[in-house]
Formats: C-alpha cells, structure tokens, sequence
C-alpha cells in the first residue's frame, strides 16, 4: 500500500507553454519590484534594534498587561518609550526604546525601566532584554548588506562558472527581483528587520538559487541534446519536465516553514513568513523571470557557444 | 553506480552508526569523567543567560602611551641640555609634538629621541614616527602597527582580568572570547540579570597609593598646582582633595585583598597584601612621612586619605572607608583581580530569562515535529515507496546533523532550530531530484537498472551544482553574523553536508538493496 505514489502533482507530458507569458511575468515582477523598493523608501523598514540601536525589553506581568500602567510608570521617570505593546500572550509586554545618545546611556535606560518597573508594576519580570548601542548597530547592518552582497557575487560567480554567463546573469537579476520584492514584503507586512530577518533573506537567496540551478541545469543538458530546437521551445521544455520537481520542493520547504509560522513563537514567526513568501516568489521566479531573461539573453549566443552532444542518443525532437 | 561492494556497505552503515552513537551524550549525562562525551550547546536564547559585547576605550589606551611617552621625552632630553617651550599630547592625531627653544638643536633632539623608538613584533615595523620641521617642532606619532598592538594587548589582558572577576562571583562556565581588534564577548549562561557584573567590570579598578598636598586647597578654586591632581572623595562627590600626581605604590603590586570588619569599630574593610617590592616602597614612603596624609585612590576617586601614624612595615595595610559588607567585598574581589588596562564599555547587551528559554524550546520543538510529520506524510504520498527511502534518510539525516553539531560543540539557537526544518527541506529535495529523474529514465524506455543508473548520475550533478550555491550563502552568512543567525549558519552548513552524504550514499544503498530482494520488472516511481 505504501509502494506506488498517490498523486502527481503535474500530470505526465504537460506541456504548457510558460514562454508565452514572458512578458506579462517579467511586467508583474517589474511592477512588483517597483511597488516594493517605493514601500522601502516609504513608509520604510521596521528596523529592529539590531540595526537601529536601543533598547528593547520584553517583561511578563502577573496576569493580562495593563498597558496604560505600564505606559504611566514609564512617564513618571520621564523615560521615553517608543511603543509599549502586547507581545504574543496578553500577559507579555514588549517596550522600546529609541537610539539613545551613547553607549553609557543605552545601559542607563535599561537601568531605568528596570527601576520603574520594579517600582510601579511590582511582579513584573523582565524575560528578555536587547541593548544595542549605535556603533554595534551600524556595523550589524553594514555585516548584513556584506553578506547579502557577496552572497550574490559568489553565486554570480558559481553559475558563470558552471554554466554561461546568460545563465549566471540572469540567475542574480531575478535573485536581486526576489530580495526586493521580500524586502516589499516585510516593508508592507511591518516585520521587524533585523538579523535573523537577514538570515531569512539569505536562506531565500539560496532555495531561489538552487530552483533556477535545477531548471537552468536542465535547459544546458537539452541544449546538448536537441541541437535544433528553438531555444524558447527548449526552455519550455526544460520547465515543464522539472515542473514536477520544481512544485515538489517548493512544497516540502513550504511545509516545512508552515508549523514554523504558526506554532513557532513571535521571535521566529517573522522569519517563517519571509520563508513562506519567498517561497512562493522563489518558485514562480525560476519560471516566470529567470527562464525569460535566459530567452532574451541567449537568443542567438547560446546555440554557438553550446558543446556538442556529449552523448550519441541525441534526438531531432523532444518525447512526447 | 548501484553495486555496493560489503566494505562499502560497511562503511555507509559504519557512518550512520557511529552518528547514532554520536548523539547519545545529548540524551544522558556523562557517565564517567574519563568518557569523550562531546554535545550541542544550547544558545543563551534557549537556556537563558546574558551576553555582553563590551569595547576596550582606546582613547584611554593611546591618553596612557603618550602619557609615558611624554616622560621618556623629558629624561631623554634632560642630559643633553636641549630646552623646549611646549611638550603636550595629542591623542586625537595620536602623538607628542615639542618645540624647541632652538631650532639649530632640532638634529641633537632627534638624536636623543632616536633610542625611544623600538621596533615592535616579528615584522621589525617601528612603533613611533619621529619627525621634526625646519621651525624646530618635532613629533613623535604612535604607528598604525603599534596601536593594534596596544589594542590586541589591552583586549588580552582585560579577558584575563574579566575572567577572574567574573569567575570571583560563581558564574558557571563562563565564556570570554575576543572579537574584532577592540572588543571582546562575555556570554553568562543562567545570569538573568547581569548587573552586578556590569557594575564588577565597569571599573578599571586601577589602585594608587599618594601623598596628599596639604599645602594645596582645592575649595579656593582655580586649577591644581603643578604636580597635583584635585580628586573628589568616593563617599562625597562634593569634597576634593589635593593629591599629588606622582604614585608612590601601585595597586598592581598587591597579592591579596580580603573583606573584614575591624574588631574594634566593628565596620568594614579591606585587608590588603603586598608583595615584596611594594611592602619595601609602602614602608619607605609610610616611615618618610608620618603625621602626613596618604590618600588611597581607586580610578581617580578619593577612598579615603589617613594620617600616617606610624610606619607600616609589614607589607600589610588596611583600607576603611564607610564600607557595606557587600561593596567591601566587591572592592577586595576588584583588587585580586587586578586592574583592567583601559575601561570597559558595554556596547551590545542580550540577556534572556531561562523562562523565555522554554517557551523557544517548547515552539521549536513543536514545530520541528509539525514540520517533519507534514513532509513524511507528503513524501509517502506523492512518491510511495521511494519517498520512504527519502523519509528514512532525512531521518537519518537529522540524526547526523546532531552528531556533527554534538562533535564541533556547536550551538543550537533558536534561529538554528527553523535551520533543521529547512534543511528537512533540502534533504528532501535531493532525493525528489532523484526520484523525478529515475522516473523520466524509465518513462524514456529504459529498463529498471538502467534507469536507476543514469537516474542517479544525472540526478546528483544537479543536486551538487543546486546545494553548492546555498552552501556558499550560509558561509557568507556565517563569516558576517552574529549570535543567534550564527547558529542558524552553522545548522544548515552541516546540514547541506550530511544531506549530500545521505543523498549520495544512503538513498542509493537502500534502493540498491531494495532492487537485487526484488527485481522489479517496474519501478514505483
């Protein structure tokens, strides 16, 4: 009973024609990309402190949080909160607290909530407590940006290697499509960016690598193999035969990331929702962006500087 | 491709077992002391505990070096009559400039200056720059080379100083480590609330013993005479004393300091022991001035400032003060650790209650065994029996990583919790590349074994070319995050490699032992 599959997921020899929605995929990801780098520069990221430096602390009060009391206690001490505001259980409280003005003055304030607190809401405890002075937050940005770019640079360099240099181009135009497009999403959902969102945008940079790496694999081994086939029916071809891997993965990672997303906790919950979407975009990217810009790159460069067949089982025309 | 001679079947089920046994220590405690019982450390986001960047001021570093510069200036001048106007430092451009009175000097001064210039480290650069102008202004800048030595030097010794302060309060496995040329990480598994040690290192604790000036009044205003300093009492930040600039004894040449009360106020105080160097100058300055005041001054405040009634001769001596139990105690464990090169500023704070830890666990957990439960009934459903072959091995892949993690004593976050799942991902994601290109084989018409033979070849350039590029982001990611991210680098790094190894191995051995029991004239796929 546990022998044969149950389902496929795409039927055997589909053949839809992916190449003839180049253009409305490469406009809907353009437009995407567009309304994405706008919602960066407004209403623009939700920096967390990783990057934006201050305090942030996070307390569990003895029954439901009375917030206004919370919000009083902190005035009394004329300390400046930035956001007090249910986290997850009613019972926790997340406070904010801006960049302050040095690093002696980060720890002040978190010595002042800790004293209002103790003082006004007694019962109340501090379960976590980020302090993040401005010179460690601007280098954890800068170390993200670094990461995010040599990420790119050496997966540039990868594919160029392994492959042509259409492939490797367009691999990272459609991977730098994607990371605006998760930057969109977390700057329209108000996720907190900070590090871990970083992690999460690389791990998106890597699964949406390696779908464009299995489908583009498949369109060089065809270029060797049907040495006559019109590159935009040799790339439909290769989507639609790595169509069933391409939806299967997706899905296992996708989930994967779901009980992240949902049972996960509010700390890693973001995270899993960035996976999620990137998931999505990774996916439809490999067909919709990365094949196409590969059609319009390769149209003629491709066919002469393609190997010859390696193999001697090379066929005119493609298996029905 | 799918024959297995008995030594490589043995080594493959060698590799899975040793992995098995591997992950046992996460499961029990070590047993005997003399076991190599090696396991995954659990970040401080999962068992709570605080971790502290702190950053060496170096400003004060570079105040200190040309403070002494300054001097090795003056005694290098003195013999040659060469008289100058001006010596000053200036820290912002890290140097000492003079002026000379003469500029026809200025070849004897730099050949005086000459010998303070030493060369530093293997590579023989110079640590000072000595230059001089036509107008007789000569310079004296500290070298790149030699400022990141100071600074490697200072961070050195602060961790040691660290280490046995932190160690004095009875934190368990503490970690002190270096990051950067400046900083260093203090991570404190358990300590919830870190502030009383960050109250214990955010004193340099740098002890001196000085005659105070008596003739000076610091309440008539104006600046200190030459040679003094007008230092506020520890206990009255309204009231200055005159001390005079020059240390007689240095805090550095103490052995031990211990809390006590005196038996006949009954308040508390410090006893404190030279060594023999600093018991011989104690005694000297103490017979040389009785009846004077000697004030005791830790990191420029005031102590306290006695009248010396008789010689102290025996090495030993005595701080009161208007001392608590606690602060007495805390000064004695500040003094036996001895003094921090430069002070301590803590720049990145994380402390998370062991209560928070839990719920990370608790979340983690349930979602580790959501995501594994959804992706096995998923793999058996759309691939049947090689999606069987495909959930043992990303079991077994699971099973590797911790071994791997437990042998590097690596950590696990919580963020390296989500990097398991995805890696549950990626496992999968090997062997439906496989199962998908078999699958195309056999549909292409050829029989069984063939297509098992080029499903697998074709299958793993595909899968290597695919994992590699993930692979050097993680590493990327590795090399520039920080903290918890680093766990989730580290996870799925490991995890791409034992994913490979039992895509590789494990998934093509099991078929191939499934395929030589049966012999099918078809493959489920």
């Amino acid at each position: 009973m546990f022998i044969k599959p149950r389902f496929r997921l795409v039927r055997e020899g589909t053949t839809i024609q992916f190449m003839r929605g180049r253009f409305l995929g490469l406009l809907t990801s353009a437009v995407l990309s567009t309304a994405s780098v706008v919602l960066f520069f407004y209403p623009g990221l939700n920096l967390g402190i990783d990057f934006s430096g201050g305090v942030v602390m996070q307390v569990r009060t003895e029954g439901p949080a009375n917030f206004n009391q919370i919000r009083a206690a902190l005035a009394a001490e004329h300390i400046q909160e930035q956001g007090v505001q249910r986290f997850g259980d009613p019972n926790d409280v997340l406070i904010r607290l801006g960049a302050q003005a040095s690093e002696a003055g980060t720890q002040q304030a978190v010595e002042h909530v800790r004293a209002a607190l103790e003082k006004s809401v007694p019962g109340t405890r501090i379960l976590r407590t980020d302090a993040v002075g401005a010179s460690v937050s601007a280098e954890l940005f800068r170390n993200g940006l670094l990461a995010l770019g040599i990420s790119l640079l050496m997966i540039l360099v990868y594919i160029w290697f392994r492959f042509e240099w259409q492939f490797a181009v367009g691999a990272v135009v459609t991977l730098i499509l994607d990371i605006t497009k998760a930057i969109g999403f977390l700057a329209l959902m108000r996720i907190e960016f900070d590090l871990v969102m970083v992690a999460a945008i690389l791990t998106v940079l890597g699964y949406s690598t390696n779908d464009k790496v299995v489908v583009y694999d498949r369109v060089r081994e065809n270029l060797r193999k049907y040495k006559t086939m019109p590159l935009r029916a040799l790339i439909d071809l290769s989507i639609n035969e790595t169509l069933n891997r391409t939806l299967g993965t997706s899905m296992t990672v996708f989930l994967a990331s779901l009980p992240l997303a949902l049972f996960g906790g509010e700390s890693i919950s973001g995270f899993a929702w960035v996976m999620l979407f990137g998931i999505v975009v990774g996916t439809s990217s490999s067909i919709f962006i990365a094949a196409p810009i590969l059609l319009l790159l390769g149209e003629h460069r491709l066919r002469r500087d393609a190997t010859p067949a390696p193999t001697a089982k090379a066929k005119a025309t493609p298996p029905s | 491709m799918m024959y297995f001679s008995r030594l490589k079947t043995a080594v493959i089920l060698g590799a899975c077992l040793l992995g098995l046994l591997l992950c046992i220590p996460n499961l029990f405690a070590s047993p005997a002391a003399w076991l190599p019982w090696r396991t995954v450390h659990l970040g401080l986001d999962l068992r709570g505990g605080s971790y502290l960047l702190m950053e060496v001021d170096m400003k004060a570093v570079v105040r200190e070096r040309l403070d002494s510069l300054m001097d090795g200036v003056r005694q290098a001048l003195r013999p040659g009559s060469i008289f100058y106007q001006a010596l000053e430092a200036q820290p912002d451009q890290n140097r000492v400039l003079l002026r000379l009175r003469d500029p026809a000097q200025a070849d004897a001064a730099m050949a005086a200056l000459r010998p303070l210039v030493t060369a530093d480290g293997p590579t023989g650069a110079r640590d000072l720059d000595l230059a001089s102008t036509p107008d007789g202004t000569i310079t004296l800048t500290l070298s790149q080379v030699a400022l990141t030595a100071r600074a490697n030097g200072a961070v050195q010794q602060s961790i040691e100083i660290v280490r046995r302060r932190i160690d004095e309060t009875g934190v368990v496995d503490p970690q002190i480590a270096q990051q950067g040329s400046t900083r260093l990480v203090v991570q404190l598994p358990g300590i919830e609330d870190p502030n009383r040690i960050k109250e214990l290192l955010g004193k340099t604790a740098h002890m001196t013993f000085r005659l105070v000036d008596e003739a000076a009044n610091p309440a008539s205003g104006g600046p200190p005479p030459p040679g003094d300093d007008y230092l506020v009492m520890q206990d009255n930040p309204t009231q200055k004393i005159a001390v005079r600039k020059r240390v007689d004894v240095d805090g550095a040449d103490l052995t031990d300091a211990r809390a006590g009360s005196n038996p006949t106020t009954g308040e508390w105080v410090v006893n404190f022991t030279f060594n023999t160097v600093g018991g011989r100058r104690f005694s000297d300055i103490t017979r040389a001035n009785v009846n004077h005041r000697f004030a005791i001054v830790l990191d420029d405040k005031v102590i306290s400032a006695p009248v010396i009634r008789e010689p102290i001769t025996g090495g030993r001596g005595q701080i009161s003060g208007s001392f608590t139990a606690a602060s007495a105690n805390d000064l004695a464990v500040l003094l036996r650790a001895g003094a921090l090169p430069a002070p301590l500023t803590v720049i990145e704070e994380r402390s998370i209650g062991p209560e928070l830890g839990a719920d990370s666990i608790r979340a983690g957990a349930i979602s580790l065994v959501f995501g594994f439960g959804l992706v096995i009934v998923f793999m058996a459903i759309f691939y049947g029996l090689f999606g069987w072959f495909a959930n043992i091995c990303v079991l077994v892949n699971l099973m590797l990583m911790l071994a791997v993690m437990s042998l590097l004593q690596a950590t696990l976050t919580l963020p390296g919790m989500a990097g398991i799942l995805l890696t549950l991902g990626m496992a999968v994601d090997a062997n439906i590349l496989i199962n998908e290109r078999i699958r195309e084989e056999q549909k292409n018409g050829r029989p069984p074994l063939a297509a098992l033979e080029h499903g697998f070849t074709r299958a793993y350039s595909t899968i290597f070319d695919s994992n590699a590029t993930a692979f050097l982001a993680h590493v990327m990611l590795f090399v520039f995050g920080s903290g918890p991210v680093r766990g989730f680098a580290v996870t799925i790094t490991v995890g791409i490699a034992t994913s490979l190894f039992t895509a590789w191995m494990l998934t093509r051995l099991l078929v191939s032992r499934w395929y030589t029991a049966n012999r099918p004239k078809l493959l489920p796929v």
